[in-house]
């Protein structure tokens, strides 16, 4: 069996340089690929194009990168909890490009299934349809408008797994899920960084969430803090 | 007048027997405490969840497991667990039978902005402008008048749209409306104490009030 290990963070992003396009799994801080980002922080590289549902917090997650300015465009769905990202997409320091959520997990869907685009309604008369080719189709008796909308091309994507094997099998937990798989497929080199890392042979294969196929490298995180943006609980009794 | 759990309590006669619904943020959220016993429906969570249920116990919550408002939650028996490309794609297939969410402003074609305030608040939009481009049912929980005093319900909208002619229904602190397909919020129900003359006088778009308009029942 091929195998995919690498030693660490340090190793796995070690040919990520200045001013590449990474898609970056997790859905807020839920099964982001904590220790990549740390080594990404530490490499000092910049001018990046970070594809993520969002933008991680002022302190956590994508928001260490903006922190320090090595993320020159951001590409997401949602930001609405990270004030320095606010600071300095308002400053202009920050190029940033809002997409639907559906669509951004779709482009990256089509990256890895090997279609150059997609259409979807989602946009339809809104800004986002700007520039877009909008095309009309009836489909099971509705007809609609839907935009064209292009697969990703990244230089790399960047995912979290719970569980994976050296053949770079991914198995993912709950809603840590998320983007994961998708951006997994989509990368032109995948790195995942897992929880916990196992041979070959003892992960079940009707198990599994991502096939090795679309994994170059995989190890095992130094730690993960997984910390929750926001603890609502109810009290017992 | 109701509050944002009237709101809440209101829209929740709205969600039927077996239906699969998506919950927005907000006071969308509240729908969920206020479904009727005997009513089965299952919640969509738009991060990977169908078959959400409530908040853990205190000391039980699993940063794995959050709703699409990053808050920690449970899954109740039957639940299941998807990628982010399959939850918009049984969005975008129609099989989510009702979405409920909320708005900064509603014309009455049922154009619905609620993601950005061109140089004030940028937070985007999510998932919203995948749920309103493609599901059939759309209700809106919304205050009928903003901070200021001027109507959400508009002949047109100024912000930025996330969807055009998709809101089916309206509910608000003062009133029940649908919007027609033609044009116009047809005004079906009064809040408790509230009276035409009030609704009329908070909405800017065009309000169709067709013989007597009952009060509301919760």
């Amino acid at each position: 069996m091929i195998n995919r290990v690498v030693k660490n963070a340090e190793d796995a992003v070690k040919d990520i340089t200045d001013n590449m396009t990474l898609l970056v799994g997790g859905f807020g801080l839920c099964g982001i690929p904590e220790n990549c980002i740390s080594a990404l922080v530490k490499k000092k590289i910049k001018g990046l194009t970070c594809i993520s549902n969002n933008a991680g917090v002022d302190d956590f997650g994508l928001g260490l990168l903006l922190q320090t300015k090595q993320i020159k465009k951001m590409i997401a769905s949602y930001v609405g909890e990270n004030a320095e990202f606010e600071r300095q997409m308002l400053s202009g320091e920050l190029e940033v490009e809002l997409i639907p959520q559906g669509t951004l997990a779709t482009r990256c869907l089509a990256a890895g299934y090997g279609m150059p685009v997609i259409y979807t309604p989602a946009g339809v008369g809104t800004e986002v349809a700007i520039g877009k080719e909008v095309r009309t189709f009836t489909y099971n008796g509705e007809t609609k408008e839907y935009l064209e909308e292009k697969a990703f091309e990244a230089d790399f994507a960047i995912v979290k797994a719970w569980k994976g094997d050296s053949a770079g099998n991914l198995i993912f937990r709950s809603t840590a899920r998320n983007f994961n798989p998708m951006m997994a497929m989509a990368g032109k080199i995948t790195i995942a960084e897992v929880e916990e890392l196992v041979e070959v042979g003892q992960l079940d294969p009707d198990q599994i969430h991502t096939p090795g196929i679309y994994v170059h490298r995989i190890f095992q995180g130094e730690k993960y803090e997984k910390r929750i943006e926001q603890v609502t609980v109810r009290k017992k009794g | 007048m109701l509050d944002k759990n009237g709101i809440a309590k209101r829209i929740a006669k709205e969600v039927k027997n077996g239906m699969y619904v998506n919950l927005g943020i907000g006071i969308p959220t509240l729908v969920a405490n206020y479904i009727p016993d005997g009513i089965d429906v299952v919640l969509q969570s738009e991060n990977g969840i169908l078959g959400m249920g409530p908040f853990p116990f205190e000391g039980e919550e699993d940063a794995d497991l959050i709703n699409a408002g990053k808050q920690t939650v449970t899954l109740l028996n039957g639940a299941s667990i998807f990628d982010s490309a399959m939850s918009f794609g049984m969005i975008r297939a129609q099989k989510v039978n009702l979405t409920i969410l909320g708005a900064m402003e509603v014309s009455e074609y049922g154009d619905i902005a609620n993601w950005k305030i061109p140089g004030k608040m940028v937070k985007g939009m999510g998932g919203a402008m995948d749920l309103v481009a493609s599901a059939k049912n759309i209700i809106v929980a919304m205050q009928h008048v903003n901070k200021a005093g001027e109507s959400k319900l508009l002949p047109k909208c100024d912000l930025p749209l996330t969807g055009i002619r998709c809101v089916k229904k309206i509910v608000t602190e003062l009133a029940v409306l649908d919007v027609l397909p033609t044009g116009g919020f047809r005004l079906l129900e009064r809040a408790p104490g509230v009276s035409v003359e009030q609704i009329k006088n908070a909405t800017a778009g065009r309000l169709i009030v067709e013989g007597e308009i009952p009060e509301m029942v919760i």
